[in-house]
């Protein structure tokens, strides 16, 4: 195989990378804020469940939670995965469509989690004087959370998020202990027939996929330092 | 016909009584000094006017209407806390401009002073309406009101600015006009001069000034005792939660009754001699 034929076949795999990537976002953010609002919630029982579910699942390695999600419902006599896997393969002749919706859901509850944990830091780092200027305004709670504390949490959780997804891009590494043909499963494949180099050539994918994230985060930083607090 | 009418407020914290039966009443244009050493109640007072806290006892009218009631909130307490319309309606009858500004420091100065009234007047609209508010009437005389308010306080030319970008004076006279763009009939100041340093405060005490003369009522809790007897038509010296001694300046200033008062008054004098040296 050609240096060109290796790339093409390892961009199949990474364009999966980036769409578990991808979908893990946009599952993970919202479900994340969500999560934070429960876990500051005045509804006693409801925050300390939520408290006790984020300590769980950053508590838990990753790679334990995809064989959760993946092969518990199995036990439970209900393999939806596989029902998953069958269906796709036989109507859309899509390969694994179960074990990446399985990905996609552990990625999405791992990571909402963690951002749940940076909003609850940013929210709380905004003084109480904003709600107080608002309510004497005669703003409402949501007015006053989407116009006035929102758009400062944004600013300051700017950083410690884009760490976060930084190293997500990596995790994606690890849908393939279910079998999910991302970028490095891809190159492993390549072993099998002698090839080597293109495991460590997968390194360049994921370099330059962090070094635009990377620009991008800087730019939007960049963006957001028209006021300072 | 009094356009404030304020009796019997009592509020603690657990234990600490902060106020114990707080009694005044003022009418349309006047303006209200309040006084008194630090933990005397004064900012816990004002919290109670504009709902910030909630008296545990006392009325508290405006216009004739009565928009708190001690006596029947605490039959009712919770109703009046998740209240929220009812709520917002009544705060609107006072500002609050507080000692540290809380401006919103992702806005520009005039979105400052728009953002609660474009949101209040979208929150009566339709949903599609709301797409094009930015291009109609409504918003054109939000903020046509919102520069002429900042012209009042000397600001107009620092409309684009935010909030970062100017000395603390000229962000207190900010607050001071995103207060006043929503109509209040009372306006309360919190030590608006305390976080500033004394050069700023002169500039923040000259917009109050001008607004005693456009028949503002104002209510300012102050340590700037000239100021006081200059500007207010009342003073009231708070201490220990209750009020100790009330009256037009010259009463309290310079004829106390109160030996508190004058101990008050007489600590304060040498502290501002003190600081001249
Ligand atoms: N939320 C609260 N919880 C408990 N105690 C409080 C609370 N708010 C105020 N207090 C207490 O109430 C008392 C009066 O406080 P307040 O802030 O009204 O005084 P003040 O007259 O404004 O003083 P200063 O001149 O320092 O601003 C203080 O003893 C304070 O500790
Ligand atoms: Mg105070």
């Amino acid at each position: 195989m050609s240096f060109l034929d290796v790339t093409l076949y390892l961009l199949n795999g990474f364009k999966l990378t980036c769409l578990l990537f991808a979908l893990t976002l946009v599952f993970a953010l919202p479900l994340g804020l969500l999560i934070s609002f429960c876990t500051m919630s005045r509804i006693k029982p409801l925050s300390i469940l939520f408290k006790i579910i984020v300590w769980i699942v950053r508590g838990i390695p990753l790679m334990l939670q995809i064989f959760i999600i993946y092969y518990v419902p199995g036990f439970l006599n209900n393999n939806i995965f596989a029902k998953v896997d069958l269906y796709f393969l036989l109507n859309y002749q899509v390969q694994d469509m179960g074990r990446f919706i399985a990905v996609v859901i552990a990625f999405s509850i791992n990571y909402a989690c963690y951002f749940s944990e940076i909003y609850r830091g940013g929210i709380q780092s905004i003084p109480n004087g904003q709600y107080e200027a608002c309510a004497v305004l005669g703003m409402t709670k949501g007015q006053t959370f989407s116009h006035v504390i929102l758009p400062q949490v944004v600013k300051r959780i700017v950083p410690p998020m884009s760490n976060e997804i930084i190293t997500l891009v990596k995790d994606t590494a690890l849908a393939r202990v279910i079998l999910v043909t991302e970028l490095i499963m891809k190159a492993e494949r390549l072993m099998a027939s002698a090839l080597v180099w293109p495991l460590f050539y997968t390194g360049v994918f994921y370099l330059i996929f962090v070094g635009v994230l990377t620009l991008l985060f800087g730019f939007i930083e960049k963006k957001m330092s028209y006021y300072k607090v | 016909m009094a356009i404030l009418e304020v009796r019997g407020i009592k509020k603690s914290f657990g234990d600490t009584n902060v106020l114990k039966g707080i009694d005044f009443s003022l009418e349309k244009g006047e303006v209200l000094a309040i006084i008194g050493s630090s933990g005397s109640g004064k900012t816990t007072l004002l919290r109670c006017l504009n709902f910030l806290e909630f008296a545990d006892e006392g009325t508290i009218a405006v216009n004739d209407e009565v928009l708190y009631d001690g006596a029947a909130e605490k039959v009712a307490k919770k109703k009046l806390k998740h209240n929220d319309g009812m709520l917002r309606k009544k705060r609107l009858h006072f500002g609050l401009v507080f000692q540290n500004f809380n401006l919103f420091p992702h806005k520009s100065v005039i979105d400052n002073l728009m953002l609660a009234p474009v949101l209040q007047a979208k929150s009566e609209l339709s949903f599609i309406e709301r797409w094009r508010f930015e291009k109609s009437r409504a918003y054109a005389a939000i903020r046509e009101k919102a520069l002429a308010t900042l012209s009042r306080v000397g600001l107009a030319e620092k409309k684009n600015n935010y909030p970062c970008e100017l000395s603390g004076g000229q962000q207190q006279r900010v607050a001071i006009a995103r207060a006043l763009v929503m109509n209040p009939d009372i306006l309360c100041f919190d030590e608006p001069t305390s976080a500033l340093d004394p050069e700023l405060t002169g500039e923040v005490l000259k917009v109050i000034r001008e607004l005693k003369d456009t028949d503002t009522t104002m209510i300012v809790v102050t340590h700037e005792m000239e100021f006081a007897s200059d500007v207010a038509d009342k003073v009231i010296y708070m201490a220990d939660g209750v009020i100790e001694e009330a009256g037009t300046p010259e009463e309290v200033f310079r004829h106390p009754k109160s030996e508190k008062t004058k101990a008050f008054l007489s600590s304060r004098k040498t502290a501002a001699g003190g600081k001249d040296e």
